[in-house]
């Protein structure tokens, strides 16, 4: 058979929506989803990421949230060449719009950083809500029950890495949720999901096959904050000195 | 807002009325404190302050909680802390410790020391006032001898217990913010010491305020004795709570961990007027100057009670300023570090200005209505005074 260049023109938008159903993995029901199979983290590689804020935009649209409150958001860096103590920061709305041009002839390294909950293995948030209602899952996501939270905001306090929000409407505490919501049916995050270049990707820890351990193995990879001890499951790769 | 802040950190969630709750249990904690140094520590000088303290303690206690609930997103699941406490939150404890020192310290010791009081209005008096007295009586009737010998003991082992209680609720409210490694502003395990001893100074200072107005409005002359002891007291554990925030102070300034640099502009800039002229200057250096003069030197009455009305008015800012600073200042900076943002209280909001000031007011109120049902100065007061004597 000869492929011509018109099959090719048909074929590739064929392909590239298999390749996202695929990529997106096949619903299951959430029934059949068993917990303790599971050890969900994220891998997050700046060096892919290009401040699009598509993540953002896909987060706030799944999930509903309220103007001016991110479950993540993506921060611009911009490092001088010799001192890693005062980078200049911004995230305009989070960068869910993108972010300004980079000057010509920049000095220093300009660098994105999507943030997000950690859902740390031993999450600060979890150990002071006064009433439990913050809890690490099984599979160990750090969630809110929201109908049992009292809207103290002492997680929001505990909380090293600015994740969490009291919900302007709802009153309680409000944070990522990893899209549980999705991931329990076997789909990824929307941030991931939305993501143009795969700097998020979603990694299941206690599966063998994930494709997290070679790349934990064959890279250089960092938490934020590792001096607080959190036991943060956000990986990230290519992590600069400067990030906060 | 200046700098970067993390998005979600524009917001302060703690606002002035997280700085009533601490400032508040501390006053409760420091004039409990003051009524066992009469009697555990049998300072017999200080009798006149005894019943008044521990009216002051627990018309503060009555208002502690009520800023914690209008702060609340969701006032009404207050109660799931008691339900269902979550057995690694510090906070978790608040509801235990309160009501521990609520009804098995406070209640109990006042009931007890006012018992006999209680007995005889509930015979005494007429209509309403005869109901209350006789539902305060809870049923006990007897007020021989023996039964008062039982009180004095009882109530003795209730102060015994209740100043390691005084210590809990305080330096629990202190563990609350040290014990938050995310914050080094708050991060110290100086912090719940630091808070109790301040509570010490502010409760005393209150209470001896309260004493000399209230003497003042009865036409009564105010016992000097009582007032000097009261201030030598306030004047070494002053000294002991200055020591230890300047101990914090010097530490945080030689250690310059990563936030040192952040927290040190905060200092200077935002937090200037309210931590070093309210804080330190005004509320600590200067009724500590006046404090040490009253014991160095021999200063006529008049003297003397105007630097204890200032200094004790001087040291209730300070402390508020104190818990301001932690509090507020807590959420000024950015914990990347590298940013700050402002604080504005709001007026009419639910966590404004006008509700903090009715909460401040509220104890007041109460201790009014609580000198009207059980005035300290009653004929059995009096009784001891002069047995005393």
């Amino acid at each position: 058979m000869n492929i011509t260049r018109r099959h090719i023109l048909l074929l590739l938008p064929a392909a590239a929506v298999a390749w996202k159903s695929m990529l997106a993995g096949t619903p299951e029901d959430s029934p059949n989803y068993n917990m303790s199979e599971h050890w969900w983290g994220m891998l997050i590689d700046i060096s892919k990421c290009i401040g699009c804020g598509n993540c953002v935009r896909a987060c706030q649209t799944e999930n509903d949230l309220p103007d001016g409150f991110f479950r993540t958001w993506v921060e611009r860096y911009h490092r001088s060449n010799w001192s890693l103590e005062n980078p200049e920061v911004i995230s305009p709305d989070g960068g869910k719009e993108g972010f300004p041009s980079v000057p010509d002839d920049p000095s220093g390294e300009y660098f994105f950083v999507p943030k997000m909950c950690n859902h740390c293995a031993d999450s600060p948030c979890t150990q002071v809500c006064p009433v439990g209602a913050t809890f690490i899952s099984p599979d160990g996501v750090v969630l809110i029950d929201q109908r049992y939270c009292m809207g103290c905001g002492y997680c929001v306090q505990a909380c090293p890495y600015g994740c969490r929000y009291i919900h302007p409407t709802k009153k309680v505490a409000d944070k990522c949720t990893l899209c549980y919501h999705r991931i329990t049916k076997g789909l990824t995050t929307a941030c991931c999901e939305a993501c143009p270049t795969g700097a998020r990707q979603l990694a299941d820890l206690k599966n063998p096959k994930d494709p997290i351990h070679e790349f934990l193995k064959t890279h250089t990879v960092q938490v934020l904050k590792p001096q607080l001890a959190t036991g943060a499951k956000t990986f990230y790769n290519d992590l600069d000195g400067s990030v906060r | 807002m200046s700098g970067y802040m993390y998005p979600n950190e524009i917001t302060l969630y703690w606002s002035v009325l997280i700085v009533l709750y601490p400032y508040i249990t501390g006053l409760v904690a420091g004039a409990f404190i003051l009524a066992s140094l009469e009697r555990v520590f049998r300072v017999e000088a200080v009798k006149p302050t005894y019943r008044l303290a521990l009216l002051t303690a627990m018309s503060f206690l009555l208002v502690a909680p009520l800023p914690l609930l209008f702060h609340l997103g969701q006032p009404l699941r207050c109660w799931e802390m008691y339900f269902t406490p979550h057995s690694t939150s510090a906070m978790a404890m608040f509801g235990y410790v309160y009501l521990w020192y609520l009804m098995a310290v406070l209640s109990f010791e006042i009931w007890l020391d006012y018992r006999r009081e209680i007995v005889l209005r509930s015979q005494s008096s007429k209509g309403l006032l005869r109901l209350v007295y006789t539902i305060m009586s809870l049923g006990s009737s007897n007020v021989s001898e023996r039964s008062l010998r039982i009180d004095d003991r009882v109530g003795w082992i209730v102060t015994l217990v209740g100043i390691p209680s005084a210590f809990l609720l305080h330096g629990y409210v202190g563990f609350i913010f040290g014990s938050l490694k995310a914050n080094p502003w708050w991060s110290s395990p100086l912090t719940p010491v630091v808070f109790i001893f301040s509570a010490m100074v502010s409760g005393i200072a209150a209470v001896t305020l309260i004493y000399m107005a209230v003497t003042r409005l009865r036409r009564e002359p105010i016992d000097m004795r009582c007032v000097d002891t009261v201030a030598m007291y306030l004047f070494y554990i002053f000294i002991i709570d200055f020591s230890l925030e300047m101990l914090d102070l010097v530490h945080r300034i030689y250690e310059a961990d990563e936030s040192f640099r952040s927290l040190d502009f905060l200092v200077h800039t935002r937090l200037f007027f309210s931590q070093i002229v309210l804080q330190i200057l005004l509320g600590t250096l200067a009724p500590l100057i006046l404090l040490f003069l009253t014991q160095i030197v021999k200063l006529p009455e008049i003297a003397r009670k105007r630097i204890y009305v200032f200094s004790g008015c001087m040291i209730l800012i300070g402390v508020f300023a104190m818990r301001w600073n932690v509090v507020i200042g807590g959420q000024l900076f950015s914990k990347s570090f590298l940013g700050y943002t402002t604080y504005k209280v709001g007026l009419v909001t639910h966590e404004g200005l006008l509700v903090a000031v009715g909460l401040s007011l509220l104890p007041l109120f109460f201790l009014w209505v609580l000198l009207m049902l059980l005035p300290p100065w009653s004929e059995a007061g009096d009784r001891q005074s002069a047995a005393a004597d």
